[in-house]
């Protein structure tokens, strides 16, 4: 039996949050220490060589991350915390926040210290005012016991778009801006946030670097898949046994996280597919479930592993409806800058309708194939290009036109 | 520069580094569909028709914001981009009214355009589609937010050009929609209508309401030309259709505006068909005008400017040459005065603005014109404007400036106004009016002080500086603010700023040269300049942005009292000789009248005759009551005029005139940019306006057998050694030339005074402050200010129709303290008194003028301003006192 690997979640039920003496008695705050009297080169080869790659959905080398802001000239460099959290069945971040979190501003602290930045963001989803009251609660205390030094941590609420969690769309958003995604290049670690050089990483990401920092890269190279190590935090949803959340290494396979963790199919009926990744991700049929949750693996079934939401899906749910749901938020989040996903969303979610009242035509799934694979390849930013897929996987894995109709 | 080479379509291309995929594949001619790229705008890679396939890439990138990179591959039409390309415009047409039968953009369109080359005809997408109202609601833009594919062009133009960030998108998804803040119409918003956004729209979505209707695309004829109105010297294209001016479009290859207009430029056009359009010469009998046939009116002109010569001697006549006239035009005029006339008194209405500058500057520096270009506002680090409500009067450079302080350049506003630029200035010097002088002297006094002038430039370059030396030493700070109100840190942070900043320019216009002390605040202007070396480089200089679209050629072409074209002195033995013997005819050696002095004289009925074109003082020049009278007094008028105005009204003979968009010729813009002038339709009255007056010159036995304006300009250019090179064939390139010019080869003159100034050695001179003629005191307790607002002009703008829907009355300017004492609200009546007139008005309350100030323009007929400001002239140019005189106020029953 799998065992579940707790890094980022490992002060959870054992520490007050709201307790920075707690945190510290955990070893809090020793790894910035460390990591400040390491020359910032070899903090930032170390965090590289950890293999640690974002757990916003990316996937990027965080200590490859680190390395390009420190390299890029700029009077003023920022540390974005990215807390938008917007995928509909992830609320990890949430966890990790709530239940630890000093370890994120500590995170923060040592990215700042690695590139040399001493302003640093969390940039906190509208949905989680409560949230924002505990970090700033934690942000006071560890202003009062100085731990952070010269380094500043402010909380910005979200205004509750999908796409403000698209980093260079949440740095306009902190600037006060329309939240619009931005053209890259110039990536946010060249040209971020009032045009610095700017950290954009995810609240889990950064949770993880005190214990890399603490423990080394060797240590946290070994835990999981190779190209992807470490653990990886999901949210289980939908028809499983056990609704929760769980942080497991990167090698788990679906099965196990659907059938070991979550325990199964509830009300003992059969498993029609899962999607991983919130909104964002494919639909996966039980053909698969043999992949990892590994960035690469759950890539090469044509999946994401995003946000690490898992939706599971009983025999009895309509594909259509699923779909169809889901094309109707992207219809809604879509921000309206480009054409293929402002138009596109809009038009899928007519069809996707269409097909779930039970009159769509093989002609309108090879539209929706068309314009999906489209948006795929030529929207703006990662919403758009995202948008199409649950739809894509479904009509590839699944008869989408059978079925009853859409409620 | 960096080269990167990269390979599109199998081409080898080099491109330099920062270069667009797109630019890249446009230098080997591929053209790539583009909806959101403009190449005058910044790149937001929004509409995504310009994807292209890039090795190693493994989404669609778009190319517009794809910058090259070394080795790059790219493939700009596989199957994979055309299917793309083609999803895109499905996606739009199947929200978009496919009107293209009455669509005004059809030919210019876009989606059209793309939807051909794909093979788009429709959309296999159903459903929802918008469904706005059509805005009809202003006289200019109909817009049209279905056809919108919200490309945002319109929105980057908006901000990047006028800079007046009116648009922006609202709502999100499906719903986004362009609009003005809180998704208002455009007349409901502060949109200045200058059309950028209607000029870069792809689509139908912005047309010009003017042209509606009016003929297809294809069909216009585009003829270039120059702009009628201010000084700027704006280009665009008119367009014609059956022999009439259906509109104005704008095009990037424009000098200096590119697609930027103003609304007078872009939407004032039409006066030209307006029906109160003078179209056969009339002649006054019985104290009526009748028709009468042009030999008629040849023959009285004829008969009784010999009969007044004769009677009372060349000196009894006057000529007006006109600022908004061509080159040619007032070439003519003066050629006239004074070959057939015999006398100097020719003048203009450059005596009523820029007079003084062209003194001025011709004392300090030798000579009277901006000393750089108005690009140069681009690269400039700190802009000092005084006396110029620039955004207003002289639009697109405003809207350069704002760009440029946008950028990062310092701004400093000195004006007791809170102009537009005063607003967004770093330092906003709210000075009491009327007390340049000090200012100057006052800033230069700290410059010195602190060691910070330029002593090589001076010692090298200049003369007398150890006068203007004493002069500033008396002119301490605290003096300095106590006169001019602006507190002694603001003194000293402004004039190290100037003094330590390389590219300083200083900007003016009639702020500064509508004061009795005009000539003396210009020559101070060009103290400060010459004190800090900012001359005789890029983005430096003492620049006064002239009002009248020919305002500079008219006084360029001689029509003014004191010099033939070029500024060859008339008391100058050689010049005379030279224009004798060339004009065939003994010519007057003593300076001729100006504007004012004709009028005393007309007055005391020593002037018995005048030739006025295209002007009205009547309207335009102070004291309008003493030029009435003036006028009545005269024997004989003749005025070559568009309408039947104010100052027409007193004529014997009125000749119909004919229109920019009907005469050839060449009109020179603030920065001495001579630029051609094209007719686009046969003139109204049958004549242009150059063939009129040759036509009444060689009845007077004095042939003028010109074949062409192109003739005209080359016998003057061949009497004047700035204009040498200077011919219609090389005026044909981009741009036209700025003078000086001397041969054929030569390029034209960016900026003056480079190496040495014209008169040699830059003249310092020590000028003492000296308060305005008329300050307001117990009877007359408020000081007019006067000037020009946006939407008009001094003449013609009235007769637009559009314009007058956007503004058709005056509303004078009332301070939010003074209306509260007097208990006046916007919209109320007021009369205007001063010692010599009175005039009626509406007001506005707005903190644009500073308690104790009332501000007017002088636009409209029905509240004629000029009636009431002062009679106090400039001592040495004779430019009358607008910006200064004391009224008092009467609320009047509504
Ligand atoms: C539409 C969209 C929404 C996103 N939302 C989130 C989010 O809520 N949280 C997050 O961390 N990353 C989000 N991302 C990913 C971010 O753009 C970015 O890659 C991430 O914050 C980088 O941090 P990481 O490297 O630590 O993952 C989103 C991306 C897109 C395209
Ligand atoms: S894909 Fe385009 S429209 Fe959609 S959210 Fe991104 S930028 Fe906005
Ligand atoms: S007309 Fe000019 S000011 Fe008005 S919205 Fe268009 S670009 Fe902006
Ligand atoms: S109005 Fe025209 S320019 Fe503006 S966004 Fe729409 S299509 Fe583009
Ligand atoms: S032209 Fe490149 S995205 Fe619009």
């Amino acid at each position: 039996m799998p065992q579940e690997l707790r890094i980022v979640l490992r002060n959870v039920d054992k520490i007050d949050a709201l307790k920075i003496d707690d945190y510290i008695d955990a070893n809090g705050y020793k790894p910035l220490e460390k990591a400040r009297s390491m020359p910032q080169a070899d903090l930032i080869q170390e965090i590289r060589q950890s293999g640690l790659r974002g757990r916003g959905g990316a996937g990027f080398n965080t200590g490859q991350k680190l390395a390009f802001t420190y390299s890029a000239a700029g009077d003023q460099k920022y540390i974005v915390c990215n807390a938008d959290e917007g995928e509909p069945g992830t609320y990890k971040d949430r966890v990790i926040m709530q239940s630890d979190p000093h370890a994120v501003i500590e995170g923060m602290a040592i990215c700042g210290y690695a590139v040399g930045a001493t302003k640093g963001y969390i940039y906190c989803r509208g949905e989680y005012p409560y949230v924002a009251e505990i970090l700033n609660a934690a942000i006071a205390q560890a202003k009062e016991k100085d731990v952070l030094g010269e380094f500043d941590v402010e909380v910005c609420l979200g205004a509750g778009a999908f796409v403000c969690g698209e980093e260079t769309a949440l740095i306009e958003s902190i600037e006060g801006k329309r939240g619009e995604p931005r053209c890259k290049p110039p990536y946010p670690p060249v040209s971020g946030l009032w045009g610095k050089p700017t950290v954009v990483a995810n609240v889990e990401t950064l949770a993880n670097l005190p214990q890399i920092v603490d423990r080394g890269s060797g240590w946290f190279a070994a835990i999981g898949a190779a190209g992807y190590p470490g653990t990886k935090v999901l949210t289980l949803t939908g028809d499983v046994v056990n609704r929760k959340y769980i942080e497991v290494p990167t090698n788990t396979t679906i099965k196990e996280v659907i059938y070991e963790f979550g325990g199964g199919i509830a009300g003992g009926r059969k498993f029609q597919a899962v999607q991983i990744g919130g909104n964002s991700g494919g639909i996966i049929p039980e053909s698969l479930l043999g992949t990892q949750i590994a960035f690469d693996a759950m890539a090469a079934v044509g999946a994401t592993l995003g946000s690490g939401a898992v939706f599971v899906m009983d025999e009895t749910r309509d594909l259509r409806d699923v779909v169809c749901r889901m094309a109707k938020f992207f219809e809604h989040e879509s921000c309206g800058k480009c054409i293929p996903c402002r138009e596109g969303t809009m038009r899928m979610f007519d069809l996707c309708e269409k097909v779930g009242q039970g009159k769509g035509t093989a002609a309108d799934l090879a539209l929706l194939q068309e314009i999906g694979e489209t948006m795929a390849v030529a929207c703006f930013c990662g919403l758009g290009q995202a948008a199409p897929t649950p739809v894509l996987t479904a009509i590839k894995h699944f008869d989408l036109l059978a079925g009853k109709g859409c409620a | 520069m960096d080269l990167v080479k990269l390979n599109i379509d199998g081409r080898d291309v080099e491109v330099p580094a920062g270069a667009s995929v797109l630019n890249a594949a446009e230098t080997i001619g591929i053209h790539i569909p583009r909806l959101c790229y403009d190449p005058c705008l910044s790149s937001v890679g929004a509409c995504r028709i310009c994807v292209v396939e890039i090795d190693g890439i493994r989404n669609l990138p778009a190319s517009c914001v794809t910058t090259v990179t070394q080795g790059m591959v790219v493939r700009t039409d596989t199957p994979a981009v055309a299917e793309a390309r083609k999803a895109i415009l499905e996606l739009l047409i199947a929200n978009h009214p496919l009107d293209c039968l009455t669509c005004e953009k059809m030919g210019e369109c876009k989606l059209v355009e793309y939807c051909y080359q794909y093979g788009v005809s429709e959309s296999p997408f159903q459903g929802e589609r918008h469904a706005y109202d059509l805005e009809l609601n202003n006289p200019f833009i109909v817009r049209d937010l279905n056809k919108c594919i919200l490309c945002g062009k319109c929105v980057r133009a908006c901000a990047e050009w006028p800079g007046k960030d009116i648009l922006d998108f609202s709502y999100r998804g499906f719903n986004t929609k362009v609009t003005a803040f809180g998704d208002t119409s455009y007349i409901e918003s502060d949109c200045v209508f200058c059309g950028s956004c209607v000029a870069v729209c792809p689509t139908g979505a912005l047309t010009e309401k003017q042209m509606r209707g009016k003929g297809r695309r294809w069909d216009v004829k585009k003829v270039r030309t120059t702009c009628p109105f201010c000084g700027t010297g704006c280009n665009f294209d008119l367009n014609v259709k059956d022999g009439k001016v259906i509109g104005v479009t704008s095009s990037p290859d424009a000098i200096p505006n590119g697609r930027v207009l103003c609304v007078k430029g872009r939407f004032g056009w039409d006066f030209v068909n307006s029906d109160k359009r003078l179209k056969t010469p009339l002649i006054k009998k019985n104290g009526k005008f009748e028709e009468a046939s042009w030999d008629e009116a040849f023959d009285l002109i004829a008969t009784r400017f010999q009969e007044i010569k004769e009677k009372y001697g060349p000196d009894s006549f006057g000529a007006l040459g006109s600022a908004r006239c061509t080159n040619e035009d007032n070439y003519l005029v003066q050629k006239f005065t004074r070959a057939v006339m015999g006398t100097n008194n020719v003048d203009h209405c450059a005596r009523t603005c820029h007079a003084p500058t062209v003194a001025g500057l011709a004392i300090s520096f030798g000579s009277g014109a901006m000393t750089n270009p108005i690009c140069d506002v681009d690269d400039a680090e700190l802009l000092f404007l005084t006396g110029t409500n620039t955004t207003e009067a002289h639009p697109i450079i405003g809207y350069r400036i704002r760009q440029a302080h946008r950028r990062g350049a310092k701004l400093i506003v000195v004006d007791p106004r809170r102009t537009e630029l005063a607003e967004e200035a770093d330092y906003w010097l709210q000075i009491k009016s009327g007390t340049d002088i000090g200012l100057i002297n006052g800033l230069s006094h700290i410059i010195i002080k602190e060691n910070l002038h330029d002593k090589k430039f001076i010692e090298e370059r200049c003369e007398n500086f150890e006068e203007f030396e004493k002069t500033v030493a008396q002119y301490t700070p605290e003096r300095v603010s106590e006169l001019t109100g602006v507190p002694v840190d603001t003194l000293y942070t402004v004039a190290r700023l100037y003094a330590t900043t390389d590219k300083a320019g200083i900007f003016y216009t009639l702020g500064i040269t509508e004061h009795t002390t005009g000539t003396r605040n210009v020559m101070s202007c060009a103290n400060l300049a010459m004190l800090t070396g900012h001359l005789g480089r890029p983005s430096v200089g003492v620049n006064p942005m002239r009002g009248q679209n020919n305002v500079q050629g008219a006084c360029d072409m001689g029509a003014i009292p004191n010099v033939y074209q070029g500024y060859q002195a008339v008391n100058n033995p050689a010049a005379r000789e030279k224009f004798e013997k060339a004009w065939g005819v003994p010519l007057d050696n003593k300076v001729g009248l100006m504007i004012p002095d004709m009028f005393d004289k007309a007055n005391e009925g020593k002037l018995k005759a005048m030739y006025i074109l295209g002007e009205n003082p009547v309207l335009t020049d102070p004291n309008s009551n003493h030029i009435r009278k003036g006028l009545e007094k005269l024997e004989f008028l003749v005025v070559h005029e568009l309408f039947m105005t104010e100052t027409a009204e007193y004529a014997d003979v009125v000749l119909p005139a004919a229109s920019f968009v009907e005469c050839d010729g060449t009109f020179t813009n603030t920065e001495r940019r001579v630029q051609r002038v094209r007719e686009a339709v046969e003139p109204l009255p049958g004549k242009a306006n150059w063939e009129t007056i040759c036509e009444m010159v060689t009845r007077m036995g004095y042939p003028m057998n010109y074949q062409n304006p192109g003739e005209i300009w080359a016998e003057m250019a061949s009497l004047a050694p700035s204009y040498a090179g200077i011919n219609f064939e090389r005026l044909e390139q981009r741009g036209g030339l700025q003078w000086p010019c001397p041969s054929c080869d030569h390029p034209g003159t960016p900026f003056l005074h480079a190496q040495s100034f014209t008169r040699g050695k830059g003249l310092f001179q020590g000028i003492e402050d000296v308060p305005p003629a008329e300050l307001p005191d117990r009877d007359y307790p408020f000081l007019l200010n006067t000037g020009r607002i946006l939407q008009h002009y001094n003449v013609t703008t009235m007769y637009s129709a559009g314009l007058m829907t956007l503004r058709n009355e005056e509303y004078a300017m009332v301070s939010p303290e003074d209306a509260l004492e007097l208990n006046l609200n916007t919209g109320d009546r007021i009369k205007v008194l001063s010692r010599r007139g009175e005039v009626e008005t509406k007001i506005q309350i707005t903190e644009r003028v500073p308690k104790g100030m009332i501000w007017m323009s002088f636009h409209f007929p029905n509240t004629q301003t000029n009636a009431v400001t002062s009679d106090a002239v400039d001592t040495i140019a004779k430019t009358g006192e607008y910006k200064v005189c004391a009224v008092k106020i009467e609320k009047l029953a509504s």
